[in-house]
């Protein structure tokens, strides 16, 4: 009993429209003949082949991805851990306490983040550049991923873990060879997130970023106080297609796991 | 110690030189306010089939749990083998156990569920793939070795369970409610089950169980336990038989009790005899007791329906009461009659039905007799 009705066509495409009405804008300006960006003067990838000649740009996309990468993978450790010891701990006197300080970072501005790093790593004298970066970034991505690993642990079966011990294995041993494993795809997802997040970051790298380390944000961002140039409108063209790449890609994969395991149920029962 | 010889009765628990297993001697565990086991001291003896049962948080999950090294006891000590227990973690107790949920790894297949122990014990591989594939038979669950926990039914999953915690041929197994999850009839053919490989292995069970048939049918014997406390440890049928308590006749089975207090003694009272006044104008209750109970004491008198007989026509028996029938319950193979014996006191009695309904002879309102003989009750004083 499928109806489309008038009402529903016409929420749809308004509701499709303003979500993706101007990234469209963006892409299709991308393959513009003209310098100028509101211009339209033809179809050409002229702009795609001059991105891949500026340095500028490729270092800083090389740094993004750097910092991403180490940062989510710190923040993932981090957040799983704490998640992992606030789930298991039980209760005890300020935990509420406790749980609200490591989801604090979440609701905080991030320019006050940002300017509280900076002031950290000022007073401790570091050098200001991708580890400063990677380090900011996982504080604040850490209590992200902390949130999605604490949402599964919390309906972990605590048996599979008192059963690995029974079976003989030492704390950490059940954690790494049962607990871990089960939780995974949590922890993987927290990763995504926490890489996602360090990604688009503009805030906080701003505050923390040294000369020899901007991130693409950052130099979009300043590129974008001199003009837009047809350039930017293809760098971001591009990362648009990679994320779409990517979360296609993830939910294929994940809905065909799925289909798998209904298979084998069904074998199962035959 | 020896086997138990096949026409010898095995019954550690009534040898003197026989050595428990597992001591538990004045074990407390509190938890915050909460007295889940208080002072409790029990022994088990080896290859002993041991129940513990009693209504959800008498203490038996806590009980268990401390023998699996989960909890430890807040004061006393327990002994396995004659070693103090408390202080070894899980991992290094030779102690095994069935979870409740089954606690089956779902991200590992059954093979590799049962080899998870092995592995981390000093066997050499090729003895952990014999002891898998032993397991395996014993539990008749060779064709499903390379499946997931999903992949399989509830039924096989709970005997990959019971492989899993059998593989490292533990001196003590604990079972938690390993059949609650079962459908009543796969739980009956899993009871025996069961018992065979206690048998074959001849591993030391200690099974918790709120249900009182699952327990009667499994075990060597059985502990009824009440809010941390031991009620009565004993075989089944003794528990069924001679309870110690109104408390344990009423847990398990089904019972009739009536309050009374010991009448005078009578010539009419045979030796050996006590006689309980329960009415002001129907005759006394004629019980045999080995023990003499002070005239006027108070104490309740429990029968179980099965032993209570019912007619139509007076019989000549020891103790016989009439009453009206008030409510009869057709279970197929018996029925349970309700009788008013007297206002506010009901008696059930239970008769097979070795005719058919249509050709019963009792029905609502009837006026019954029932009757049973002097050693059909017990006299309880607790």
């Amino acid at each position: 009993m499928r109806r489309f009705s008038w009402f529903n066509a016409t929420s749809l495409t308004f509701g499709f429209a303003f979500l993706y009405l101007p990234m469209l804008m963006l892409i299709i300006y991308s393959f513009n003949e003209s310098r100028l960006v509101t211009v339209w003067a033809g179809f050409s990838t002229k702009w795609y082949g001059e991105l891949m000649q500026n340095e500028a740009f490729l270092d800083a996309a090389w740094v993004t991805i750097k910092v991403a990468f180490w940062s989510s993978t710190l923040a993932t450790i981090l957040g799983t851990m704490a998640a992992y010891i606030m789930v298991r701990a039980g209760r005890f006197r300020g935990r509420g306490l406790f749980s609200g300080m490591i989801y604090a970072p979440l609701v905080m501005p991030e320019v006050i983040t940002g300017l509280s790093l900076l002031l950290f790593f000022i007073a401790v004298d570091v050098n200001r550049g991708i580890l400063t970066i990677v380090l900011a970034h996982t504080t604040f991505a850490m209590c992200y991923v902390s949130v999605v690993v604490t949402s599964r642990l919390v309906s972990f079966d605590n048996a599979l873990e008192e059963a690995a011990l029974d079976l003989g294995c030492t704390p950490f041993d059940a954690f790494r060879s049962v607990t871990l494993p089960i939780i995974l795809p949590a922890v993987i997802s927290g990763w995504l997130l926490a890489f996602t997040l360090s990604l688009d970051d503009l805030v906080i790298a701003t505050f923390t970023s040294g000369p020899s380390s901007t991130t693409l944000p950052i130099k979009i961002f300043s590129a974008v106080r001199l003009g837009v140039t047809p350039e930017i409108n293809a760098l971001s063209t591009i990362m648009i297609l990679l994320v779409t790449v990517g979360v296609i890609a993830a939910s294929l994969i994940s809905r065909s796991l799925a289909i798998k395991a209904k298979a084998d149920e069904r074998n199962a029962q035959s | 110690m020896a086997q138990p010889k096949p026409n010898k009765v095995f019954a550690p628990w009534d040898d003197p030189d026989a050595k428990p297993i597992i001591q538990f001697k004045n074990v407390t565990k509190r938890f915050g306010d909460f007295t889940a086991i208080d002072n409790l001291t029990l022994d088990i003896y080896p290859q002993e089939f041991f129940a513990l049962l009693g209504p959800s948080g008498c203490g038996k999950t806590t009980l268990m749990r401390m023998l699996g090294g989960f909890e430890t006891p807040t004061e006393g000590t327990i002994l396995l083998d004659g070693v103090d227990i408390g202080p070894v973690p899980p991992n290094e107790r030779p102690v095994n156990m069935m979870f409740q949920s089954y606690a089956l790894f779902p991200h590992l297949s059954v093979w590799d569920n049962i080899a998870f122990g092995l592995k981390r014990s000093n066997m050499p591989k090729d003895q952990i793939g014999e002891r898998v594939e032993r397991m395996l038979k014993l539990t008749q669950l060779g064709k499903f070795a390379k499946r997931k926990p999903h992949q399989i039914s509830g039924g096989q999953r709970q005997r990959v369970a019971l492989a899993r915690s059998l593989a490292k041929a533990p001196k003590l197994l604990l079972l938690d409610e390993p059949l609650g999850a079962l459908d009543k009839k796969l739980r009956n053919e899993t009871q025996f089950e069961l018992m065979d490989i206690q048998e074959t292995t001849g591993t030391t069970f200690v099974i918790v169980t709120h249900d009182q048939e699952e327990a009667m049918t499994v075990a060597s014997r059985v502990a009824v336990m009440v809010d941390g406390n031991l009620a009565q440890v004993a075989t089944p049928d003794q528990i069924y038989e001679a309870p110690s308590s109104t408390y344990v006749a009423d847990f398990i089975g089904d019972v009739n009790i009536i309050e009374g207090v010991v009448d005078l003694p009578d010539a009419e009272v045979p030796d050996g005899a006590v006689s309980i006044r329960w009415s002001p104008t129907e005759a006394p209750i004629i019980a045999m007791m080995d023990t003499a109970l002070p005239t006027a004491s108070a104490c309740h008198f429990a029968i179980r329906p099965e032993k209570v007989s019912i007619s139509t026509e007076k019989p000549e028996a020891k103790n016989v009461m009439s009453g009206k029938i008030l409510d009869i319950a057709y279970l197929g193979n018996i029925s349970t009659y309700h009788v008013e014996v007297a206002p506010g006191l009901i008696i059930k009695a239970q008769a097979t039905n070795v005719r058919r309904l249509s050709r019963r002879n009792l029905t609502w309102d009837d006026h019954v007799y029932l009757s049973w003989t002097d050693t059909a009750g017990v006299v309880l004083t607790e």
